[in-house]
Protein backbone atom coordinates (compact mmCIF):
# COMPACT_ATOMS: atom_id res chain seq x y z
CA UNK A 1 0.00 0.00 0.00
CA UNK A 2 1.16 3.59 -0.91
CA UNK A 3 -0.02 7.17 -1.25
CA UNK A 4 0.42 8.84 -4.56
CA UNK A 5 0.41 12.62 -3.56
CA UNK A 6 0.63 15.58 -5.81
CA UNK A 7 0.89 18.75 -4.28
CA UNK A 8 0.26 22.35 -6.59
CA UNK A 9 1.90 20.24 -8.83
CA UNK A 10 2.14 22.21 -12.15
CA UNK A 11 3.20 19.94 -15.37
CA UNK A 12 6.00 21.68 -17.29
CA UNK A 13 5.17 21.47 -20.89
CA UNK A 14 7.76 23.78 -22.72
CA UNK A 15 6.43 26.96 -24.45
CA UNK A 16 3.49 26.27 -23.09
CA UNK A 17 1.81 28.79 -19.81
CA UNK A 18 1.79 27.06 -16.23
CA UNK A 19 -1.75 25.76 -16.06
CA UNK A 20 -3.71 25.13 -13.04
CA UNK A 21 -1.95 23.74 -10.28
CA UNK A 22 -2.96 20.09 -9.20
CA UNK A 23 -3.34 18.56 -5.58
CA UNK A 24 -4.74 15.53 -4.65
CA UNK A 25 -4.01 12.15 -2.75
CA UNK A 26 -4.18 8.51 -4.56
CA UNK A 27 -5.18 6.72 -2.34
CA UNK A 28 -5.05 2.95 -1.98
CA UNK A 29 -8.14 1.22 -3.77
CA UNK A 30 -8.73 3.99 -5.94
CA UNK A 31 -8.76 3.93 -9.53
CA UNK A 32 -8.36 7.21 -11.41
CA UNK A 33 -8.61 7.94 -15.29
CA UNK A 34 -7.41 11.07 -16.83
CA UNK A 35 -9.60 12.19 -19.53
CA UNK A 36 -8.54 15.15 -22.15
CA UNK A 37 -8.29 16.01 -25.57
CA UNK A 38 -4.87 15.31 -27.45
CA UNK A 39 -2.02 16.99 -26.18
CA UNK A 40 -3.79 18.37 -23.07
CA UNK A 41 -0.78 17.33 -21.45
CA UNK A 42 -2.19 13.77 -19.78
CA UNK A 43 1.04 11.92 -20.55
CA UNK A 44 3.39 14.95 -19.28
CA UNK A 45 1.53 14.34 -16.06
CA UNK A 46 1.64 11.06 -16.07
CA UNK A 47 5.44 11.06 -16.46
CA UNK A 48 5.68 14.18 -13.85
CA UNK A 49 3.84 11.90 -10.91
CA UNK A 50 6.39 8.91 -12.17
CA UNK A 51 8.91 11.35 -11.08
CA UNK A 52 10.91 11.15 -15.27
CA UNK A 53 9.93 15.03 -15.71
CA UNK A 54 10.62 17.45 -13.15
CA UNK A 55 7.38 19.70 -12.60
CA UNK A 56 7.38 23.19 -13.23
CA UNK A 57 6.29 24.09 -9.78
CA UNK A 58 4.78 22.12 -6.51
CA UNK A 59 6.10 18.54 -6.00
CA UNK A 60 5.21 15.03 -6.06
CA UNK A 61 4.99 12.94 -2.43
CA UNK A 62 5.43 9.20 -2.37
CA UNK A 63 4.11 7.99 1.32
CA UNK A 64 5.27 11.55 2.51
CA UNK A 65 8.59 11.48 0.70
CA UNK A 66 8.99 13.86 -2.16
CA UNK A 67 10.12 12.16 -5.35
CA UNK A 68 13.38 13.93 -5.78
CA UNK A 69 14.77 12.80 -2.43
CA UNK A 70 14.33 9.12 -3.44
CA UNK A 71 16.64 6.84 -5.34
CA UNK A 72 14.78 5.86 -8.32
CA UNK A 73 15.38 2.01 -7.36
CA UNK A 74 13.14 2.59 -4.25
CA UNK A 75 10.46 4.11 -6.43
CA UNK A 76 10.71 1.28 -8.77
CA UNK A 77 9.78 -1.19 -6.27
CA UNK A 78 6.33 0.74 -5.47
CA UNK A 79 5.48 2.20 -8.48
CA UNK A 80 5.42 0.95 -12.37
CA UNK A 81 4.40 2.88 -15.47
CA UNK A 82 3.04 1.61 -18.43
CA UNK A 83 4.06 3.99 -21.23
CA UNK A 84 2.59 4.64 -24.60
CA UNK A 85 5.47 4.33 -26.48
CA UNK A 86 8.03 1.89 -26.56
CA UNK A 87 11.45 1.09 -28.04
CA UNK A 88 12.60 -2.67 -29.03
CA UNK A 89 15.76 -1.57 -30.29
CA UNK A 90 17.73 -4.88 -29.58
CA UNK A 91 15.83 -8.31 -30.05
CA UNK A 92 13.77 -10.07 -26.78
CA UNK A 93 11.68 -12.37 -26.14
CA UNK A 94 8.68 -11.92 -24.57
CA UNK A 95 9.56 -13.84 -21.47
CA UNK A 96 12.98 -11.81 -21.02
CA UNK A 97 10.82 -8.65 -21.52
CA UNK A 98 7.91 -9.40 -18.98
CA UNK A 99 10.97 -10.85 -16.38
CA UNK A 100 12.69 -7.55 -16.59
CA UNK A 101 10.15 -6.11 -14.25
CA UNK A 102 11.67 -7.56 -10.92
CA UNK A 103 14.65 -5.92 -11.60
CA UNK A 104 14.04 -3.29 -8.94
CA UNK A 105 14.17 -5.75 -6.35
CA UNK A 106 17.42 -7.29 -7.48
CA UNK A 107 20.59 -6.37 -5.93
CA UNK A 108 23.39 -5.98 -8.53
CA UNK A 109 25.25 -9.62 -8.34
CA UNK A 110 21.55 -11.75 -7.45
CA UNK A 111 20.19 -13.48 -10.67
CA UNK A 112 16.60 -13.97 -10.92
CA UNK A 113 15.37 -16.60 -8.79
CA UNK A 114 12.40 -19.27 -9.13
CA UNK A 115 10.33 -16.63 -7.43
CA UNK A 116 10.72 -14.16 -10.06
CA UNK A 117 10.39 -16.50 -12.63
CA UNK A 118 7.13 -18.27 -10.97
CA UNK A 119 5.94 -14.56 -11.41
CA UNK A 120 7.02 -13.63 -14.47
CA UNK A 121 4.72 -16.67 -15.89
CA UNK A 122 2.15 -15.65 -14.09
CA UNK A 123 1.62 -12.05 -15.00
CA UNK A 124 2.17 -14.04 -19.13
CA UNK A 125 -0.61 -16.03 -18.32
CA UNK A 126 -2.99 -13.04 -16.56
CA UNK A 127 -2.21 -11.39 -19.85
CA UNK A 128 -2.95 -14.86 -22.27
CA UNK A 129 0.42 -14.42 -23.36
CA UNK A 130 1.11 -17.86 -21.89
CA UNK A 131 1.83 -19.10 -25.58
CA UNK A 132 4.49 -16.55 -26.71
CA UNK A 133 7.04 -16.48 -24.15
CA UNK A 134 10.12 -17.39 -26.69
CA UNK A 135 8.34 -15.02 -29.35
CA UNK A 136 10.37 -12.11 -29.91
CA UNK A 137 9.13 -8.73 -28.97
CA UNK A 138 9.40 -7.50 -31.92
CA UNK A 139 7.32 -9.80 -34.32
CA UNK A 140 4.48 -9.51 -32.03
CA UNK A 141 1.48 -7.64 -32.79
CA UNK A 142 0.76 -3.82 -31.50
CA UNK A 143 -1.90 -5.41 -29.33
CA UNK A 144 0.37 -7.84 -28.00
CA UNK A 145 2.70 -5.73 -27.20
CA UNK A 146 0.68 -3.59 -25.24
CA UNK A 147 -0.03 -6.49 -23.24
CA UNK A 148 3.86 -7.41 -22.94
CA UNK A 149 3.91 -4.45 -21.54
CA UNK A 150 1.31 -4.50 -18.85
CA UNK A 151 2.81 -7.66 -17.82
CA UNK A 152 5.68 -6.77 -17.21
CA UNK A 153 4.19 -3.47 -14.81
CA UNK A 154 2.04 -6.26 -13.39
CA UNK A 155 5.60 -8.61 -12.26
CA UNK A 156 6.45 -5.42 -10.58
CA UNK A 157 4.31 -5.65 -8.57
CA UNK A 158 3.30 -2.24 -7.58
CA UNK A 159 1.20 -0.49 -4.76
CA UNK A 160 0.65 2.20 -7.79
CA UNK A 161 0.09 1.81 -10.86
CA UNK A 162 0.73 4.27 -13.50
CA UNK A 163 -0.84 3.63 -16.74
CA UNK A 164 -0.56 5.71 -20.67
CA UNK A 165 -3.44 4.74 -22.47
CA UNK A 166 -3.42 0.98 -21.24
CA UNK A 167 -6.21 -0.24 -23.49
CA UNK A 168 -4.07 1.03 -26.48
CA UNK A 169 -4.30 -1.18 -29.82
CA UNK A 170 -6.40 -3.68 -27.76
CA UNK A 171 -8.97 -5.52 -29.37
CA UNK A 172 -12.89 -5.50 -27.34
CA UNK A 173 -12.12 -8.57 -25.21
CA UNK A 174 -8.37 -7.72 -24.32
CA UNK A 175 -9.94 -4.04 -23.47
CA UNK A 176 -12.12 -5.60 -20.72
CA UNK A 177 -9.54 -7.86 -19.49
CA UNK A 178 -6.90 -5.18 -19.02
CA UNK A 179 -9.31 -3.07 -17.06
CA UNK A 180 -11.02 -5.93 -14.93
CA UNK A 181 -7.21 -6.60 -13.91
CA UNK A 182 -6.76 -3.01 -13.24
CA UNK A 183 -10.02 -3.72 -10.97
CA UNK A 184 -8.54 -6.43 -9.00
CA UNK A 185 -5.42 -4.79 -8.59
CA UNK A 186 -7.29 -2.04 -6.81
CA UNK A 187 -9.36 -4.27 -4.80
CA UNK A 188 -6.53 -6.01 -3.77
CA UNK A 189 -5.11 -2.50 -2.36
CA UNK A 190 -3.09 -0.80 -5.19
CA UNK A 191 -3.47 2.39 -6.26
CA UNK A 192 -4.35 3.10 -10.33
CA UNK A 193 -3.99 6.33 -12.21
CA UNK A 194 -4.64 5.85 -15.81
CA UNK A 195 -5.08 8.34 -19.07
CA UNK A 196 -7.84 6.89 -21.31
CA UNK A 197 -9.00 7.99 -24.41
CA UNK A 198 -12.28 5.71 -24.39
CA UNK A 199 -15.03 7.63 -22.19
CA UNK A 200 -16.89 4.50 -21.82
CA UNK A 201 -14.03 2.74 -20.47
CA UNK A 202 -13.55 5.51 -18.26
CA UNK A 203 -17.36 5.50 -17.05
CA UNK A 204 -17.01 2.01 -16.20
CA UNK A 205 -13.84 1.30 -14.48
CA UNK A 206 -12.67 4.11 -12.99
CA UNK A 207 -14.06 5.69 -9.94
CA UNK A 208 -12.57 9.11 -9.79
CA UNK A 209 -11.89 11.33 -12.74
CA UNK A 210 -10.08 14.17 -13.75
CA UNK A 211 -10.53 16.07 -17.11
CA UNK A 212 -7.39 17.87 -18.33
CA UNK A 213 -8.34 21.00 -20.65
CA UNK A 214 -6.28 22.42 -22.92
CA UNK A 215 -5.73 25.83 -21.88
CA UNK A 216 -4.14 24.09 -18.20
CA UNK A 217 -7.27 23.93 -16.47
CA UNK A 218 -8.64 20.73 -14.97
CA UNK A 219 -11.19 19.72 -12.56
CA UNK A 220 -11.50 16.21 -10.51
CA UNK A 221 -13.92 14.38 -8.44
CA UNK A 222 -15.54 11.08 -7.69
CA UNK A 223 -16.81 9.61 -11.49
CA UNK A 224 -20.70 10.03 -11.39
CA UNK A 225 -19.86 13.63 -10.53
CA UNK A 226 -17.82 14.41 -13.44
CA UNK A 227 -19.51 12.35 -16.15
CA UNK A 228 -21.15 15.61 -16.86
CA UNK A 229 -22.41 15.34 -20.83
CA UNK A 230 -22.02 19.71 -20.90
CA UNK A 231 -18.75 19.42 -19.21
CA UNK A 232 -17.46 16.48 -21.40
CA UNK A 233 -18.46 18.19 -24.36
CA UNK A 234 -16.29 21.39 -23.72
CA UNK A 235 -13.73 19.00 -22.99
CA UNK A 236 -13.45 17.65 -26.09
CA UNK A 237 -15.07 20.42 -28.22
CA UNK A 238 -17.53 17.78 -29.55
CA UNK A 239 -21.20 17.27 -29.31
CA UNK A 240 -22.29 13.80 -27.19
CA UNK A 241 -25.45 12.05 -27.25
CA UNK A 242 -25.91 9.64 -23.95
CA UNK A 243 -27.64 6.66 -23.01
CA UNK A 244 -27.81 4.63 -20.28
CA UNK A 245 -26.70 0.79 -20.32
CA UNK A 246 -27.85 -1.12 -16.80
CA UNK A 247 -26.95 2.15 -14.70
CA UNK A 248 -24.01 2.74 -16.37
CA UNK A 249 -23.64 5.84 -19.13
CA UNK A 250 -22.60 5.30 -22.93
CA UNK A 251 -21.48 8.36 -24.71
CA UNK A 252 -21.34 8.49 -28.18
CA UNK A 253 -20.19 11.22 -30.68
CA UNK A 254 -23.30 12.92 -32.03
CA UNK B 1 18.82 -18.24 -13.18
CA UNK B 2 22.48 -18.87 -14.98
CA UNK B 3 21.34 -21.15 -17.81
CA UNK B 4 23.05 -23.78 -18.88
CA UNK B 5 23.46 -22.83 -22.51
CA UNK B 6 25.07 -19.48 -20.89
CA UNK B 7 28.30 -21.87 -18.89
CA UNK B 8 27.96 -23.78 -22.36
CA UNK B 9 29.13 -21.26 -24.34
CA UNK B 10 31.16 -18.90 -21.77
CA UNK B 11 33.11 -22.54 -21.74
CA UNK B 12 33.24 -23.08 -25.41
CA UNK B 13 34.74 -19.46 -25.88
CA UNK B 14 37.15 -19.90 -23.18
CA UNK B 15 38.82 -22.68 -24.53
CA UNK B 16 38.20 -20.75 -27.69
CA UNK B 17 40.64 -18.31 -26.52
CA UNK B 18 43.04 -20.65 -24.77
CA UNK B 19 43.31 -22.43 -28.45
CA UNK B 20 43.82 -19.02 -30.09
CA UNK B 21 46.74 -18.01 -27.81
CA UNK B 22 48.41 -21.67 -28.15
CA UNK B 23 47.78 -21.33 -31.65
CA UNK B 24 49.75 -17.76 -31.81
CA UNK B 25 52.62 -19.19 -29.42
CA UNK B 26 53.61 -22.89 -31.96
CA UNK B 27 52.57 -20.75 -35.45
CA UNK B 28 55.18 -18.75 -37.33
CA UNK B 29 58.65 -18.65 -39.32
CA UNK B 30 59.60 -21.66 -36.08
CA UNK B 31 56.96 -24.13 -35.74
CA UNK B 32 56.54 -25.89 -32.77
CA UNK B 33 54.93 -29.12 -31.21
CA UNK B 34 53.28 -29.17 -28.39
CA UNK B 35 55.75 -30.78 -26.73
CA UNK B 36 58.43 -28.67 -27.48
CA UNK B 37 56.34 -25.68 -26.05
CA UNK B 38 55.85 -27.74 -23.12
CA UNK B 39 59.74 -27.85 -22.91
CA UNK B 40 60.03 -24.63 -23.26
CA UNK B 41 57.71 -23.19 -20.81
CA UNK B 42 59.49 -25.83 -18.15
CA UNK B 43 62.60 -24.03 -18.95
CA UNK B 44 64.19 -27.24 -20.76
CA UNK B 45 65.09 -27.98 -24.26
CA UNK B 46 66.08 -25.50 -26.91
CA UNK B 47 66.52 -22.15 -25.34
CA UNK B 48 65.74 -20.60 -28.59
CA UNK B 49 62.59 -21.82 -28.44
CA UNK B 50 61.97 -20.10 -24.47
CA UNK B 51 63.52 -16.99 -25.86
CA UNK B 52 60.81 -17.31 -28.98
CA UNK B 53 57.84 -18.26 -26.51
CA UNK B 54 58.53 -15.40 -23.84
CA UNK B 55 60.53 -12.75 -25.62
CA UNK B 56 58.13 -12.65 -28.54
CA UNK B 57 55.28 -14.77 -29.33
CA UNK B 58 53.76 -14.85 -25.73
CA UNK B 59 53.57 -10.90 -25.35
CA UNK B 60 52.22 -10.04 -28.52
CA UNK B 61 49.11 -12.81 -28.50
CA UNK B 62 48.43 -11.29 -25.42
CA UNK B 63 48.69 -7.74 -26.26
CA UNK B 64 46.42 -8.95 -29.00
CA UNK B 65 43.97 -10.98 -26.92
CA UNK B 66 44.03 -8.21 -25.22
CA UNK B 67 43.30 -5.86 -27.61
CA UNK B 68 40.85 -7.65 -29.09
CA UNK B 69 38.53 -7.79 -25.64
CA UNK B 70 38.84 -4.16 -24.95
CA UNK B 71 37.46 -3.37 -28.93
CA UNK B 72 34.73 -5.86 -28.06
CA UNK B 73 33.82 -4.64 -24.70
CA UNK B 74 34.22 -0.87 -25.84
CA UNK B 75 31.45 -2.12 -28.92
CA UNK B 76 29.21 -3.70 -26.75
CA UNK B 77 28.76 -1.45 -23.95
CA UNK B 78 28.28 1.32 -26.71
CA UNK B 79 25.93 -0.56 -28.59
CA UNK B 80 23.59 -0.87 -25.39
CA UNK B 81 24.28 2.86 -24.36
CA UNK B 82 22.94 3.99 -28.19
CA UNK B 83 20.39 1.49 -28.62
CA UNK B 84 22.35 0.73 -32.03
CA UNK B 85 24.31 -2.19 -33.10
CA UNK B 86 26.01 0.11 -35.59
CA UNK B 87 27.79 2.10 -32.82
CA UNK B 88 31.43 1.19 -32.02
CA UNK B 89 34.46 3.34 -31.02
CA UNK B 90 35.22 3.73 -35.06
CA UNK B 91 31.94 4.48 -36.05
CA UNK B 92 31.35 6.96 -33.28
CA UNK B 93 34.77 8.95 -34.49
CA UNK B 94 36.72 7.68 -31.00
CA UNK B 95 39.65 5.97 -32.62
CA UNK B 96 39.82 8.32 -35.00
CA UNK B 97 40.67 11.05 -32.34
CA UNK B 98 43.20 8.54 -30.95
CA UNK B 99 44.62 7.83 -34.73
CA UNK B 100 45.05 11.57 -35.26
CA UNK B 101 46.28 12.48 -31.48
CA UNK B 102 49.38 9.06 -32.67
CA UNK B 103 49.93 10.32 -36.23
CA UNK B 104 50.59 13.81 -35.12
CA UNK B 105 53.01 12.86 -32.32
CA UNK B 106 54.40 10.36 -34.86
CA UNK B 107 55.14 13.39 -37.55
CA UNK B 108 56.87 15.38 -34.72
CA UNK B 109 59.00 12.93 -34.63
CA UNK B 110 58.47 12.16 -31.08
CA UNK B 111 58.95 8.71 -29.30
CA UNK B 112 56.69 5.71 -28.25
CA UNK B 113 55.12 7.03 -25.24
CA UNK B 114 54.50 10.53 -26.88
CA UNK B 115 52.82 8.42 -29.27
CA UNK B 116 50.51 6.53 -26.50
CA UNK B 117 50.22 9.54 -24.82
CA UNK B 118 48.85 11.42 -27.80
CA UNK B 119 46.56 8.53 -29.11
CA UNK B 120 44.70 8.43 -25.48
CA UNK B 121 44.33 12.37 -25.36
CA UNK B 122 42.58 12.08 -28.72
CA UNK B 123 40.32 9.37 -27.89
CA UNK B 124 38.94 11.52 -24.99
CA UNK B 125 38.66 14.30 -26.69
CA UNK B 126 36.81 12.98 -29.33
CA UNK B 127 34.51 11.03 -26.84
CA UNK B 128 34.04 14.07 -25.03
CA UNK B 129 33.64 16.09 -28.26
CA UNK B 130 31.07 13.49 -29.81
CA UNK B 131 29.00 13.48 -26.16
CA UNK B 132 29.09 17.04 -25.67
CA UNK B 133 28.15 18.23 -28.99
CA UNK B 134 25.18 15.28 -29.33
CA UNK B 135 23.84 16.42 -26.03
CA UNK B 136 23.76 19.93 -27.28
CA UNK B 137 20.55 21.82 -25.26
CA UNK B 138 18.31 18.96 -25.80
CA UNK B 139 18.81 15.51 -24.40
CA UNK B 140 20.54 12.55 -26.09
CA UNK B 141 18.67 10.57 -28.91
CA UNK B 142 20.68 8.40 -29.92
CA UNK B 143 20.27 9.00 -33.83
CA UNK B 144 21.57 11.98 -33.26
CA UNK B 145 24.33 10.88 -31.06
CA UNK B 146 25.25 7.92 -33.56
CA UNK B 147 25.03 11.10 -36.57
CA UNK B 148 27.19 13.31 -34.60
CA UNK B 149 30.05 10.45 -33.86
CA UNK B 150 29.62 9.69 -37.93
CA UNK B 151 30.30 13.19 -38.76
CA UNK B 152 33.22 13.44 -36.26
CA UNK B 153 34.66 10.25 -37.60
CA UNK B 154 34.49 11.61 -40.85
CA UNK B 155 36.12 14.82 -40.23
CA UNK B 156 39.32 12.91 -38.26
CA UNK B 157 39.21 10.81 -41.37
CA UNK B 158 40.31 13.94 -43.21
CA UNK B 159 42.76 15.69 -40.57
CA UNK B 160 44.28 11.89 -41.21
CA UNK B 161 44.56 11.83 -44.83
CA UNK B 162 46.00 15.82 -44.35
CA UNK B 163 48.67 14.55 -42.76
CA UNK B 164 49.57 11.80 -44.46
CA UNK B 165 50.00 14.04 -47.16
CA UNK B 166 52.39 16.53 -44.94
CA UNK B 167 54.23 13.60 -44.17
CA UNK B 168 57.92 12.45 -45.38
CA UNK B 169 57.54 9.36 -47.29
CA UNK B 170 59.88 7.76 -44.71
CA UNK B 171 57.68 7.48 -42.04
CA UNK B 172 54.66 6.80 -44.21
CA UNK B 173 54.82 2.89 -44.14
CA UNK B 174 54.85 3.07 -40.34
CA UNK B 175 51.88 5.82 -40.20
CA UNK B 176 49.69 3.02 -43.00
CA UNK B 177 50.25 0.89 -41.01
CA UNK B 178 49.16 1.77 -37.92
CA UNK B 179 46.34 3.40 -39.44
CA UNK B 180 45.65 0.14 -40.14
CA UNK B 181 46.30 -1.65 -36.86
CA UNK B 182 49.31 -3.58 -36.39
CA UNK B 183 50.39 -5.14 -33.34
CA UNK B 184 53.99 -5.82 -34.45
CA UNK B 185 54.74 -2.56 -32.45
CA UNK B 186 52.80 -3.88 -29.61
CA UNK B 187 55.98 -4.24 -27.07
CA UNK B 188 54.30 -4.86 -23.31
CA UNK B 189 50.43 -6.21 -23.20
CA UNK B 190 50.41 -5.18 -19.32
CA UNK B 191 48.57 -2.12 -19.63
CA UNK B 192 46.10 -3.36 -22.13
CA UNK B 193 45.17 -6.30 -19.42
CA UNK B 194 45.72 -4.17 -16.25
CA UNK B 195 42.54 -1.83 -18.07
CA UNK B 196 40.59 -5.01 -19.13
CA UNK B 197 40.33 -6.73 -16.58
CA UNK B 198 39.04 -4.54 -14.08
CA UNK B 199 36.87 -3.00 -16.15
CA UNK B 200 35.65 -5.89 -17.04
CA UNK B 201 35.18 -6.94 -13.61
CA UNK B 202 33.23 -3.23 -12.78
CA UNK B 203 30.80 -3.93 -15.73
CA UNK B 204 29.47 -7.38 -14.78
CA UNK B 205 27.12 -6.50 -12.09
CA UNK B 206 26.15 -3.64 -14.27
CA UNK B 207 24.60 -6.22 -17.15
CA UNK B 208 21.40 -6.29 -15.66
CA UNK B 209 20.98 -2.47 -15.27
CA UNK B 210 22.40 -2.27 -19.10
CA UNK B 211 19.52 -4.79 -20.22
CA UNK B 212 16.95 -2.45 -18.55
CA UNK B 213 18.89 0.59 -20.42
CA UNK B 214 18.97 -1.11 -23.66
CA UNK B 215 15.40 -0.66 -23.66
CA UNK B 216 15.45 3.13 -23.67
CA UNK B 217 15.68 5.77 -20.46
CA UNK B 218 12.26 6.16 -19.66
CA UNK B 219 11.44 2.42 -19.37
CA UNK B 220 14.92 2.35 -17.58
CA UNK B 221 14.09 5.23 -15.22
CA UNK B 222 10.56 3.33 -14.07
CA UNK B 223 12.53 0.27 -13.68
CA UNK B 224 14.77 1.51 -11.25
CA UNK B 225 18.13 2.26 -13.00
CA UNK B 226 19.56 5.70 -12.42
CA UNK B 227 20.07 6.31 -16.09
CA UNK B 228 22.39 9.57 -16.57
CA UNK B 229 25.02 8.61 -13.70
CA UNK B 230 24.77 4.65 -15.20
CA UNK B 231 25.00 6.42 -18.87
CA UNK B 232 28.39 8.58 -17.98
CA UNK B 233 29.83 5.63 -16.57
CA UNK B 234 29.67 3.59 -19.59
CA UNK B 235 30.85 6.29 -22.01
CA UNK B 236 33.92 6.54 -19.96
CA UNK B 237 34.31 3.13 -19.20
CA UNK B 238 33.80 2.58 -23.43
CA UNK B 239 36.29 5.66 -24.28
CA UNK B 240 38.82 4.39 -21.82
CA UNK B 241 39.06 0.59 -23.41
CA UNK B 242 39.28 2.41 -26.88
CA UNK B 243 41.92 4.53 -25.94
CA UNK B 244 43.72 1.65 -24.42
CA UNK B 245 43.18 -0.19 -27.30
CA UNK B 246 44.44 2.07 -30.05
CA UNK B 247 47.44 3.12 -28.22
CA UNK B 248 48.84 -0.74 -27.84
CA UNK B 249 47.74 -1.86 -31.41
CA UNK B 250 46.75 1.07 -33.55
CA UNK B 251 42.70 1.19 -35.51
CA UNK B 252 42.09 -2.39 -35.59
CA UNK B 253 38.49 -1.83 -37.11
CA UNK B 254 35.44 -4.54 -37.03
CA UNK B 255 36.21 -6.26 -34.12
CA UNK B 256 34.11 -4.03 -31.84
CA UNK B 257 30.92 -4.03 -34.17
CA UNK B 258 31.07 -7.74 -35.50
CA UNK B 259 31.97 -9.42 -32.59
CA UNK B 260 29.34 -8.20 -30.09
CA UNK B 261 26.50 -8.55 -33.09
CA UNK B 262 27.35 -11.62 -33.78
CA UNK B 263 27.26 -13.23 -30.55
CA UNK B 264 23.71 -11.91 -30.31
CA UNK B 265 22.73 -13.13 -32.79
CA UNK B 266 23.57 -16.22 -31.40
CA UNK B 267 23.30 -15.99 -27.59
CA UNK B 268 20.25 -13.10 -27.37
CA UNK B 269 20.56 -9.57 -25.85
CA UNK B 270 21.67 -10.51 -21.84
CA UNK B 271 24.13 -7.88 -21.70
CA UNK B 272 25.55 -10.47 -18.45
CA UNK B 273 26.30 -12.82 -20.92
CA UNK B 274 27.31 -10.71 -23.50
CA UNK B 275 29.97 -8.93 -22.05
CA UNK B 276 32.41 -11.67 -21.12
CA UNK B 277 31.61 -13.26 -24.41
CA UNK B 278 32.62 -10.56 -26.05
CA UNK B 279 35.83 -10.31 -23.92
CA UNK B 280 36.70 -13.67 -25.04
CA UNK B 281 35.47 -13.90 -28.37
CA UNK B 282 36.85 -10.23 -29.12
CA UNK B 283 40.21 -12.10 -27.84
CA UNK B 284 39.90 -14.93 -29.22
CA UNK B 285 39.27 -13.40 -32.99
CA UNK B 286 42.11 -10.59 -33.15
CA UNK B 287 44.83 -13.36 -31.76
CA UNK B 288 44.30 -15.51 -34.45
CA UNK B 289 44.18 -12.75 -37.05
CA UNK B 290 47.30 -11.76 -35.96
CA UNK B 291 48.76 -14.87 -36.08
CA UNK B 292 47.43 -15.00 -39.77
CA UNK B 293 48.65 -11.98 -40.26
CA UNK B 294 52.65 -12.88 -39.36
CA UNK B 295 52.19 -15.84 -40.99
CA UNK B 296 50.39 -15.77 -44.02
CA UNK B 297 52.54 -14.07 -46.11
CA UNK B 298 55.51 -14.42 -44.12
CA UNK B 299 58.11 -13.24 -44.03
CA UNK B 300 56.17 -10.15 -44.76
CA UNK B 301 53.43 -9.35 -42.14
CA UNK B 302 50.13 -8.06 -42.52
CA UNK B 303 48.67 -5.51 -40.50
CA UNK B 304 45.77 -7.27 -38.83
CA UNK B 305 42.89 -4.27 -39.49
CA UNK B 306 43.14 -6.26 -42.99
CA UNK B 307 42.47 -9.87 -41.69
CA UNK B 308 40.06 -8.58 -39.50
CA UNK B 309 38.16 -6.96 -42.10
CA UNK B 310 38.41 -10.47 -44.20
CA UNK B 311 37.54 -12.33 -41.90
CA UNK B 312 34.49 -10.38 -39.97
CA UNK B 313 32.65 -9.07 -43.46
CA UNK B 314 31.68 -12.10 -45.18
CA UNK B 315 30.77 -14.11 -41.20
CA UNK B 316 29.03 -11.28 -40.26
CA UNK B 317 26.92 -10.68 -43.67
CA UNK B 318 26.35 -14.40 -43.49
CA UNK B 319 24.96 -14.38 -39.47
CA UNK B 320 22.91 -11.17 -40.16
CA UNK B 321 21.11 -12.83 -43.64
CA UNK B 322 20.72 -15.79 -41.37
CA UNK B 323 18.70 -14.44 -38.29
CA UNK B 324 15.68 -13.78 -37.36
Amino acid sequence: MAILEASNLVVDIPGRAAGQPFSARILPGQRWGVLGPNGAGKSTLLHTLAGLRPPRSGQVLLDGDCLTQLRRRQLAQKLAVVFQERQDSFPATVRETVLIGRHPFLSPWQRETARDLRLANQAMEALSLGLLGDRLVSTLSGGERQRVAIATALTQQPAIWLADEPTNHLDLHHQVAVMELLHRQAEEGAAVFMCLHDLNLAARWCDHLLLLYPDGELCFGPAETMLVPAALERLYDQKLSVGNINGVPVFVPG
Amino acid sequence: MISRRAIYSLLMLAALGVLSLLLAVTVGSVSMSLSELSMAVAGRGDPLFGELVFSLRLPRALAAFATGGLLALAGALMQVLLRNPLADPYVLGISGGAAVGALASMLLGLGTAMVSGSAFAGALLSTLLVFGLAQGRGSWTPTRLLLTGVVIAAGWGAVITFMLSLSPADRLPGMLYWLMGDLSYARSPWLAWLVLIPVLVVTLPLGRSLNVLARGPLQAAALGVAVKPLAWLVYGLASLLTAVAVTTAGSVGFVGLIVPHMLRLVLGNDQRLILPASVMAGGALLTIADTLARTMMAPEQLPVGVITALLGVPTFLFLLYRSR
